[in-house]
């Protein structure tokens, strides 16, 4: 054999290529976190709205976000917004996507964590002749979100990991550039395996991070 | 509406997509007991085997993972077909997730059960089989049913190999028609279908494993 297995110099040249793919998906990963915990907050409340309605339609379009694969619904995106007009770029689309999708998982950790509020901080706040909106903005968000920071730390970690469909509706972040960088020089290998070394060190060092932050937060 | 003649492709898509999520679940859930059992042992050698390979798995997603095998893997001289790529991944990321889930299953067996076992004069074995799997099975039905609906959604990828399942089926009916709308709504409403019917077997499981400890509790005292 005269071509090395693994070539370690080709590895070396198209790394600075790989990590300009690793800047787009960490701007996904950045702008999906945003959506998702601010819309799975939404998400949460609405669920424990007094309109009986209202928190079962949540319920059923949580579940259902839940239960259906992300690529489907990013080629949904992809190809239904811009027939009704929403032209938006594929990182904007693929960022919502994810975004809402993982909103979906972090309504649940939210939702165990307004459940885990007593009953009578409630009742204190209707006694006091708090507004509703004040009861959840001063009394229940501030003792429920707290707790479940970590809950919501792992879940961004496996939206971090989760980035690479994005690639299926052509958002040029790392696995696209890998594909684009092997199906030049048919050497997978390099590529692919580089990918996976980014993407096992960064969510091992994320998921460290989220573990300190627990045990800080559980001393406190 | 004119959704009936969308339906015989998509469900040609749904045969594949069961025929890889069917053997790549059953390989799973088997990896994922023997993975997590693994780590109960006392061989060093077996539980760092087993972690190492616990931690690739979770810490990469599933497409990164089909796409090494598929692509990078015939590098190296293991060729796969896609339909044995795609099932291996998907069985491998159930497994690894799957192997936490009895993991902290067996660890719940209060440690007590194991030290009466062997006082008793069980086997290793047979302390195994006979005590701690079987209060340690209830406890994993639920996370593992909630696993077996991530594997479902997973095998949306193997599209990306070139297996036409549902997805794959959606996006070439979607170029010849342009009804996107339409398509991808159907295709969403098919995988929640198949969702819901693992809830429900997944629930139908617990009731007959709590029901089955039942009776053997009144026999057995």
């Amino acid at each position: 054999m005269d071509e090395p297995v693994f070539d370690w110099s080709y590895t070396w040249e198209i790394a600075p290529r790989l990590l300009d793919g690793l800047v787009v998906t960490v701007q996904a990963t950045v702008l999906a976190t945003v959506i998702a915990t601010l819309l799975g907050l939404v998400l949460a409340i609405g669920r424990r709205s007094r309109q009986r309605i209202v928190a079962w339609f949540v319920a059923v379009v949580v579940e259902f976000i839940r239960s259906t694969p992300l690529l489907v619904q990013l080629y949904f995106l992809f190809f239904v917004l811009p027939s009704v007009g929403v032209v938006l770029s594929p990182l904007q689309t693929g960022a919502i996507g994810l975004g809402v999708h993982y909103a979906a998982y972090m309504s649940e950790v939210y939702r165990a964590g307004i459940e885990s509020v007593p009953r009578q901080q409630w009742e204190g706040a209707v006694a006091l002749g708090f507004s509703r909106r004040r009861t959840w903005l001063s009394i229940v968000l501030p003792q429920a979100i707290p707790p479940v920071i970590p809950a919501l730390g792992n879940y961004v970690v496996a939206l971090f990991k989760e980035t690479p469909l994005l690639s299926a509706i052509t958002v040029v972040e790392l696995m696209q550039v890998a594909q684009i960088e092997g199906s030049r020089s048919f050497r997978y290998l390099e590529a692919f395996t580089l990918v996976g070394v980014m993407f096992l060190a960064l969510s091992t060092i994320s998921a460290a991070g989220v573990r300190i932050l627990e045990l800080r937060l559980a001393r406190s | 509406m004119a959704l009936f003649d969308l339906l015989p492709p998509l469900v040609g898509g749904l045969v594949v997509t069961v025929s890889v999520a069917v053997p790549a679940a059953a390989i799973g859930v088997l990896l994922a007991f023997a993975a997590g059992l693994a780590r109960a042992t006392s061989s060093l050698m077996l539980r760092s085997l087993v972690r190492g390979y616990v931690a690739v798995f979770r810490g990469t997603s599933a497409l990164v993972q089909l796409f090494w095998v598929y692509f990078a893997l015939p590098l190296v001289g293991v060729e796969l077909d896609a339909m044995t790529a795609a099932i291996t991944v998907l069985a491998l990321n159930t497994g690894a997730y799957g192997a936490e889930v009895v993991r902290g299953a067996v660890e719940a067996v209060p440690r007590t059960q194991g030290e009466a076992a062997r006082a008793l004069g069980f086997s290793p074995r047979l302390t195994l089989w006979r005590i701690v799997l079987p209060q340690a099975l209830p406890a994993t039905l639920p996370p593992l049913g909630n696993l077996l609906i991530e594997l479902l959604k997973n095998t949306a990828l193997v599209s990306l190999v070139t297996l036409s399942d549902l997805t794959f089926q959606a996006r070439v009916l979607r170029d010849d028609t342009l009804r996107t709308g339409e398509i991808f709504s159907l295709v969403l409403v098919m995988y929640f279908a198949i969702a819901l019917c693992i809830t429900a077997g997944v629930r139908v499981l617990e009731r007959r494993l709590a029901a089955a400890r039942g009776s053997h509790g009144r026999a057995g005292f």
